[in-house]
């Protein structure tokens, strides 16, 4: 019987999640015994035509991370969409738009004027800006489309599963795949894989006491107390909005969780979530202090959608 | 045809609900723009219900309670009054209105002020005009 085929591919995205693949070690050895990788990018010569000649649905299993930012990852989703069995949003920017979501809180123009024109360190002689279609003696020049927004990828394409993740941790990638190997049923289409059903506050060995919050502060302005759950002490950790399955690795190096792991389920939106639990813990009863309290926490759409973004309810920002 | 706001209010049970019911029996006239969504206690309204409405289509949200210290559950409404804000804040960096959420205490016994506040609110959002954020395209009327 020929193995299985595996790919892989990378959209926009940081290359960390490829990294976390191969941080299981000496078990992707494992992997390539037990499947034909048929397309990674990354690590392995493919092009894009040697998808494009395959039968549909000749890839078993194809992990697919990063967001969707320009008409090249739309069009890549769609082929790997035809060509696999199953599709697997892997890491956070695959399945809720990740660190690139957060382009969204600008516009596409204002992007592209920081960058090529008004950003300290560019130099621009001539104010351009970049184009799909560029002429050259050789003949024309076609480069992918910027999106106005990023999507995550279940916006483009039907998704069978999520491994959240920034990375996906190594032994949870591994569980999977394990999982996969070992011939049992699958999940129900649309199952979250290689996590916990809980938040991180479930897997985090901190002591936890009443919470009443008189001040936010940033994890640089003071030296947090490492037995001491974060949230008593003022620091914003998105713990209770945010899935488990990493087994709390941040706060376990006395830095809060940033949510990576996305919503815990049943959970439509992790921003909404995280007001929800710290509405709870500020200690005041008067608008002026809450209003007070609340003007020490910097950047909270940054900081409750660092990964979610474009998965959240509203998305983006529009400019009125 | 000319705008009509849609908006949604929670009520909570204990005081503003009765308050808006002691509106309409005392025959005072408000605006039939809210609809009304009672809840157990203002503290009830999880931040996602309030960020639904807005995908959903609603152009305004009112969420009504009890006066502080007035809770039927003690520190409900305390909680409510903490999350009204923090929201303002967060849809305001969505490029919401921040006006377009209103928080109001309304007792069993003020049925004029529940008016007031419905009336007033209406005209608000009606100088704002419908919400114009691209995730918020489905309309009430489709639901």
């Amino acid at each position: 019987m020929d193995k299985p085929k595996l790919a892989l591919y990378w959209a926009a995205s940081c290359g960390g999640c490829e990294i976390a693949v191969l941080d299981i070690q000496e078990k992707i050895l494992d992997v390539a015994n037990a499947f034909d990788i048929v397309f990674w990018p990354v690590a392995m010569d493919f092009k894009y035509d040697d998808v494009r000649k395959m039968e549909d649905k000749s890839i078993d299993i194809c992990l697919f991370n990063g967001a969707i930012r320009n008409s090249e990852n739309e069009e890549i989703a769609h082929l790997l969409r035809q060509k696999s069995k199953v599709l697997v949003a892997f890491g956070s920017c695959a399945y809720e738009g990740g660190i690139p979501g957060l382009a969204n809180l600008s516009t596409k123009e204002e992007m592209l004027n920081f960058v090529y024109k008004e950003s300290p360190s560019t130099i621009s002689n001539n104010n351009g800006l970049p184009q799909t279609h560029y002429k050259v003696n050789e003949g024309e020049i076609e480069i992918p489309e910027l999106y106005e927004y990023v999507k995550p990828l279940k916006d483009v394409v039907d998704v069978d599963y999520y491994i959240p993740g920034c990375p996906p941790q190594p032994e949870q990638i591994w569980n999977v795949i394990e999982y996969i190997l070992s011939g049992k049923p699958l999940p129900p289409a649309g199952s979250v894989l290689g996590a916990g059903d809980k938040t991180c506050c479930d897997e985090c060995p901190r002591e936890r006491k009443e919470k009443k919050i008189k001040e936010f502060h940033r994890p640089y302005e003071i030296i947090p107390n490492p037995d001491e759950c974060l949230l008593d002490q003022g620091i914003i950790c998105m713990g209770p909005a945010t899935r488990s399955g990493c087994g709390a690795l941040c706060v376990k190096a006395n830095v809060p969780c940033r949510g990576c792991y996305g919503a815990p389920p049943n959970c439509l939106d992790q921003g909404a979530k995280m007001i929800s639990a710290l509405s709870s813990v500020i200690d005041a009863h008067s608008p002026e202090e809450i209003e007070q309290i609340l003007g020490t926490i910097t950047d909270a759409v940054g900081t409750f959608y660092r990964f979610s973004l474009p998965y959240s309810i509203l998305k983006r920002r529009v400019v009125q | 045809m000319a705008f009509e706001p849609k908006i949604i209010g929670f009520l909570c049970n204990w005081c503003s609900y009765s308050g808006a019911d002691l509106a309409g029996v005392s025959r005072i006239k408000s605006a039939p723009n809210v609809r009304v969504i009672r809840t157990m206690c203002s503290g009830r309204v999880d931040p996602t219900f309030i960020l639904k409405a807005f995908q959903l289509g609603a152009d305004g949200v009112v969420v009504m309670g009890c006066h502080p210290g007035d809770c039927h559950y003690q520190e409900g409404n305390y909680k409510t009054m903490r999350r009204i804000p923090f929201l303002k804040k967060l849809i305001k960096d969505f490029g919401i209105e921040p006006e377009r959420l209103r928080l109001e205490w309304v007792s069993a016994s003020e049925g004029d002020r529940y008016a007031t506040v419905v009336n007033e609110f209406t005209e608000e959002i009606r100088k704002l005009g419908p919400i114009k954020h691209p995730s918020c395209k489905v309309k009430l009327e489709q639901i």
